[in-house]
């Protein structure tokens, strides 16, 4: 058998490192979640993941190499040398909580990897399937903690005080008896920065940019999408080329004109620019719907009379009404996040977004979790509204994602 | 006689081609206005010795007041006008001031550069007047009875001024030292080379990312709709938001992640993350990879469910391998996708400017081209330096553009 060798070799190594990973992970999540000081001590780690992925190999029953990890961690960690390494002032449950925790995600993943793995019929298929699945559930892992930690720290910091915060930077255990005080942060942006205003002002806005955008780019795009005339393909060109021009480029003689004419710090200003940075998407967004429309039921409906205006009021846009949202949520996720034209054109608290408030925030003065309060309160309106209507957002983000 | 078919459009077509344009005048209308003509104008800025100072055009100031102790009827008084230069270096020509003179006063003598004519209305010729200038201006006048019946007002209008200023915007003064300022600077090379590392590393990274986040999301299992969503999350959530949170969690002094590293032992001392060379912009190129990996993976990850599964059949019966499958198959399927996705992200990266102006603000060396527009026309308030370098960007878009073009007419539209 001239893979047996390398089977073997597989188990162990894959045992070794989705040990290691697992050690790792539980020793970031119980630290961030109680702050007491946790690592993996590799040496533990690696002999443990060795064992286990070599006797996973031998068709053990999972439960039995499951208890059989369990008490051996418990034991070696009353000995000290637990695969994860405690500080002495932690308490006995939660030290028996990490190592069996270690152990259990340890073993029950390890089982699934390895479970197309014997010495009997595998091959070069089921090696590379085993390392596939490792990477799987190691890319899982990965790419959830990335994604999260920066969220759950965003979040955390703005419940905490500056004691606290500077006592443990890891230190993000809450404690619920203090109640409502816990939310002390965003009390204060809502009382003392007017953060309630800077919420509404970012909310209308955002409505308006969208309102605008698309009573500009609905005409747009069906022309592009449906009327023949002359330099219609130039013209889709040069909307995309309008992409790729930098905010910041604009920005400059943007704020030379509105410095000029008064309209800095007024709302109307953002009005009038924010819609022009995002027609450009929707026109190029809904023309591309539009074709994919069926344009026998508006010859239809042109036969039977109506105008080309009746046409696109009565079918094409009760046709088009999931493109409608998508492009509707999409503007507004870009109108309420924008942030240069906010931070350039506003300085006057009255007139402030959201973005505008929340980079107010950052300064030495200001402490730490009033920047993360603000900023959790700029994230969650987009972010809840991203969870309810994901399927559209979704569909926008990829239509329109020429534009970043 | 030959019948020859109707060239050009018929009623009917050139019907359509006028709605058609009247459908997109307002978009070209508000588009041009709001994008073509800043472009005009920033390489006209581009051209002109124009600093943040400039933005107020000089102006006539004038302060009237009443002098003189008015008891009864026939006393005399002045009437004084302090005129002013409002810009401590910018002469102003042409200088008039008019006013009216209400009638309770009689006008005896004025300053000779004015003429006073029957309504009692006053009218000054300064002609120039040089930057910080200041003039004054009076009129004896004898006050009669009519002052103490009325309010006692003698400003009744506001003096009213005209004047020509040299308007720096628009006069014909053009000059090379904006382009020479920048290009001769030794940091320009620099700037160049860290937008070069940070767009192509950050384009690379964030196509790569995204790939393997895509291969991932392609497997079947529980919760991968919400995987899905919360993969999303860095791109969605709004970029001041995320960027404090991450200078927030890579403080050298309170920052988690710097006293996590030093508690596993992995560290000996904290790093400065955000505060060093080259860290910086290894960091922000972090970011950005982190930040933009969702994009590439929606579309990657749309691309891949569409690759026909019978292939990966035929290759199981074949017997090919997973990774097999995977470099034979998938990879060839999905290069097309990724390379406009590396065009069109390489484009943007290179415009981004708010992730590093809100992470670094462009200090320990990760200020890239759009950061030093902003670093040139707000913190060294030379608008016309700024103005130069978004020139150069604007070159340098214009080439990818080209490029992009090429690449975008052959593959399939996204």
């Amino acid at each position: 058998m001239t893979y047996k060798k390398t089977i073997f070799f597989t188990a162990f190594i894959v045992g070794i490192l989705w040990a290691i990973t697992v050690s790792i992970v539980v020793s970031v999540i119980l630290s961030f979640i109680t702050g007491s000081p946790l690592k993996p001590n590799i040496l533990i780690v690696i002999s443990i993941g060795s064992i286990a992925g070599i006797l996973i190999l031998h068709s053990l029953r999972s439960n039995l190499i499951l208890s059989l990890l369990i008490i051996s961690s418990i034991l070696l960690s009353t000995l000290t040398y637990g695969p994860i390494t405690t500080g002495d002032d932690i308490s006995h449950l939660l030290n028996y909580a990490s190592q069996s925790l270690f152990a259990a995600s340890t073993v029950l993943p390890l089982t699934k990897i390895l479970s197309g793995l014997s010495f009997k019929e595998s091959g070069r298929h089921e090696i590379e399937e085993a390392f596939i699945r490792f990477s799987s559930g190691f890319g899982l892992i990965f790419f959830t903690m990335i994604v999260l930690i920066p969220f759950y720290v965003m979040l955390m910091t703005s419940l905490k005080t500056q004691q606290e915060l500077l006592l443990n930077p890891l230190d993000f255990s809450i404690d619920l008896s203090k109640g409502l005080i816990l939310f002390r942060s965003y009390s204060e942006l809502f009382q003392d920065f007017g953060f309630g205003r800077y919420l509404w002002t970012s909310f209308y806005v955002s409505t308006a940019t969208v309102l605008v955008t698309l009573g500009f780019s609905i005409p747009g795009a069906y022309a592009v999408a449906r009327l023949r005339f002359r330099g219609s393909s130039a013209f889709s060109r040069s909307i995309l080329l309008i992409y790729m021009v930098p905010m910041i480029v604009l920005a400059l003689p943007i704020y030379i004109l509105f410095s000029l004419t008064g309209l800095r710090n007024t709302i109307l200003g953002l009005v009038l620019i924010y819609p022009v940075t995002t027609i450009p998407v929707a026109l190029y967004m809904l023309q591309g719907y539009f074709r994919g429309l069926p344009y026998e039921i508006e010859e239809a409906g042109l036969m039977d009379g109506l105008s080309r205006l009746a046409v696109i009021w009565k079918i094409t846009l009760p046709l088009a009404l999931p493109a409608l949202a998508s492009v509707s949520l999409y503007v507004f996720m870009i109108a309420w996040n924008e942030f240069l034209l906010a931070f350039m054109l506003l300085d006057d608290p009255i007139t402030f977004t959201l973005t505008r408030g929340v980079a107010s925030l950052n300064s030495s003065e200001v402490p730490r979790q009033h920047l993360m309060a603000g900023a959790v309160i700029s994230t969650v309106p987009i972010l809840l509204i991203f969870l309810f209507l994901e399927r559209f957002m979704t569909k926008g983000l990829t239509a329109g994602s020429v534009k970043g | 006689m030959q019948k020859v078919p109707p060239s050009g459009l018929g009623p009917l077509g050139k019907r359509e081609e006028r709605l058609a344009w009247g459908m997109l005048l307002p978009t070209i209308l508000s588009v041009s206005l709001i994008i073509i003509l800043p472009l005009c104008a920033i390489f006209w800025i581009s051209f002109k010795p124009i600093s943040l100072a400039d933005l107020r055009p000089p102006t006539v100031l004038v302060k009237e007041q009443l002098k003189g102790q008015i008891n009864a009827a026939g006393d005399a008084a002045k009437i004084r006008y302090r005129i002013r230069n409002s810009s401590q270096s910018k002469p102003l020509t042409d200088v008039t001031i008019s006013d009216i003179i209400p009638e309770s006063f009689d006008i005896q003598s004025t300053d000779e550069r004015c003429s006073v004519d029957e309504t009692n209305a006053i009218y000054c010729i300064i002609g120039v007047l040089e930057g910080g200038q200041r003039e004054v201006i009076e009129a004896e006048v004898l006050i009669n009875d009519s002052f103490f019946g009325s309010e006692k007002q003698y400003k009744i209008t506001q003096p009213s001024t005209s004047s020509v200023g040299d308007n720096i915007l628009t006069n014909s003064e053009l000059t090379f030292e904006n382009f020479q300022k920048i290009f001769d600077s030794e940091e320009f090379i620099t700037v160049i080379l860290t937008t070069l590392f940070y767009t192509v590393f950050g384009t690379v990274g964030a196509v790569v990312v995204g790939l393997f986040a895509a291969l991932l999301l392609n497997i079947n299992f529980r919760g991968k709709g919400l995987v899905r969503g919360l993969y999303l999350f860095p791109y969605v959530a709004p970029v001041i938001a995320v960027a404090f949170s991450w200078i927030n969690l890579f403080d050298p002094f309170s920052g988690s992640i710097n006293s996590l590293l030093l508690q596993m032992d992995v560290l000996d001392s904290p790093i400065n993350f955000f505060g060093q060379r080259p860290n910086a912009l290894i960091m922000v190129t972090i970011f950005e990879i982190w930040r933009y990996f969702p994009l590439s993976f929606l579309f990657i990850l749309a691309r891949m469910q569409s690759i026909d599964i019978e292939m990966y059949e035929a290759a199981d019966m074949d017997g090919a391998s997973p990774l097999q499958k995977f470099w034979y198959i998938s990879l060839p399927m999905l290069i097309g996708i990724m390379s406009i996705l590396f065009l069109l992200r390489f484009i943007w990266t290179f415009n981004k400017f708010d992730d590093i102006f809100l992470l670094t603000g462009g200090a320990s060396g990760t200020r890239t081209l759009t950061v030093n527009v902003y670093e040139q026309a707000f913190a060294v308030s030379n608008i016309g330096a700024g103005a130069a370098v978004a020139v150069v960007i604007f070159i340098f878009l214009l080439i990818f553009s080209l490029l992009f073009f090429k690449f975008f007419s052959q593959e399939e539209g996204l």
